[in-house]
């Protein structure tokens, strides 16, 4: 059975054909894959997606020599986003369901990122949780099934993704940052205990809440007043110092979602999660029931898209999309 | 004017007192570097209104929109933003003229988008903890 996934929901252009549960091809246009090709920006813009998701979907069908007629499925993300930008992706949907005839169905953005283990732990016992950590999202949710999940605790300011950008900025990175970060950390060859220390938001009362606002203007400080050469010689240790202190943050909530559900499977999916160090400290914490999608599967792309639909069509769970996309992530 | 604040708690409280005097229409374009209290300003201003509102920065989203018992509150952030024409396709025009209030993260580097009864806060930094505030609207709420 063909699946055809198609996400738009905020940067990201991606299309993707899977066969039942394997990928065929799942293309995404993202402006980390173009900074090499000059000059191109990330846009918010729906028109950026509109120019794109044509030429997407022919290359889809080129690649793969599956005929359009010949998709048993569409699968198309319809919440939450930004509502010009979903816009583009549910109507192309819906054009090619009215053309082709082919059954459609909407899909939760999160549900989809959820699905995203499922490729390489095709049967994950429920409940388990999902720590989803993005440029916009650091959440934790609990996972009854595809159909039931529920929010444990979530970031009271920035996400973990846009704390890595806002600090990558201030030390100089181009923008997504957290790669750079990442490899710079990686530079740093000493003990932890000589890094600077950064402050990590600990829960109060068991309440499950992030906060990365605090840290990044901890970094600002560190860095303010000291000249660049200065800044440069410590970059490694600044880096691996932030980094730990997001992924202390970040372990420390699973550990307590983990306790107080008494779950210990858990998931880790969003962009962040294709960080090395992060997804190596929740296989610690979590020995054998940590379960991280492929880090080519960990930004947002229709892949996993095609997968909730496809996972949604085994239930007899469609749902037609919904067009009155909300207009905050 | 000119204020200083010593700590996130005096930001919030300029933002709650700032709330106070608001009305729907209203538009306050806040500029500053990362850090500066931006965001401090909009969570204290909201929760002045609404104190089980959560705010959280809307870098990624560019909006969040907290409905509130009073307006809506459309809090906004342009900091990835590259192209004022961005604007015209998230729609921007049309939470000028609605029912809320906008507050506006990175709100002057597009000053052509914004209309003439804009207010601009500016925060500059002055160290860890001080923040100096700038403003030219008149707090009592009797006129600007």
């Amino acid at each position: 059975m063909i699946t055809l996934g198609i996400e738009s929901s905020c940067d990201e252009t991606s299309i993707a054909l899977l066969d039942n549960e394997t990928i065929l091809v799942n293309t995404i246009y993202s402006q980390t894959e173009h900074r090499d090709f000059g000059g191109v920006v990330p846009e918010v813009a729906s028109r950026a997606h509109l120019e794109k998701i044509d030429r997407l979907a022919q290359s889809c069908f080129t690649r793969t020599g599956i005929a359009p007629g010949k998709v048993d499925l569409i699968a198309v993300t319809d919440s939450p986003g930004l509502a010009g930008a979903l816009l583009v992706g549910i109507s192309f949907a819906l054009g090619f369901h009215t053309a082709w005839n082919i059954p459609i169905t909407g899909i939760n953005h999160l549900e989809g990122h959820i699905c995203s283990i499922l490729f390489e732990n095709t049967d994950v016992a429920f409940p388990f949780l999902a720590l989803v950590v993005s440029g916009g999202h650091t959440s934790l949710y609990r996972v009854d099934s595809l159909d039931e999940f529920n929010c444990l605790g979530e970031t009271v300011d920035d996400a973990a993704g846009e704390a890595f950008d806002k600090v990558g900025k201030l030390l100089g990175f181009p923008y997504p940052a957290g790669r750079f970060i990442e490899e710079e950390a990686a530079r740093f060859s000493g003990d932890i205990s000589q890094c600077p220390s950064f402050p990590v938001a600990r829960c109060s009362q068991g309440k499950l809440y992030f906060s990365f606002s605090g840290l990044k203007t901890a970094v600002k400080y560190f860095v303010s007043g000291k000249n660049p050469s200065e800044v440069a010689r410590q970059r490694p240790a600044l880096c691996r110092a932030f980094q730990q202190a997001v992924i202390d943050s970040l372990v420390a909530n699973a550990r307590l979602a983990a306790r107080q559900n008494g779950i210990d499977r858990i998931a880790l999916v969003g962009g962040v999660a294709c960080n090395s160090y992060l997804r190596e400290a929740l296989h610690r914490q979590f020995p054998d029931t940590a379960f991280t999608p492929h880090t080519s599967l960990c930004t947002d792309n229709a892949a996993m898209i095609a997968l909730a639909g496809f996972r949604r069509y085994q239930r007899d769970k469609l749902r037609r999309p919904i067009m009155n996309a909300s207009r905050t992530l | 004017m000119l204020l200083i604040t010593t700590s996130v708690g005096a930001t919030r409280a300029f933002g709650a007192k700032v709330a106070s005097i608001a009305r729907p229409g209203e538009l306050y374009a806040l500029e500053g570097e990362l850090g500066t209290g931006k965001t401090e300003f909009v969570r204290g201003f909201v929760n002045e209104i609404d104190a089980a509102v959560v705010v959280r920065s809307p870098s990624f989203s560019i909006v969040n929109i907290y409905d509130t018992a009073r307006f809506p509150v459309y809090h906004f952030d342009f900091y990835r933003l590259h192209d004022a024409s961005e604007l015209d396709e998230i729609g921007f025009d049309e939470y000028l003229t609605g029912d809320g209030v906008c507050l506006i993260e990175w709100g002057t580097i597009f000053p052509s988008v914004l209309p003439p009864h804009t207010r601009p806060i500016i925060f500059r930094d002055r160290g860890p903890h001080e923040r100096e505030i700038r403003f030219n609207f008149d707090l009592t709420g009797t006129g600007s």
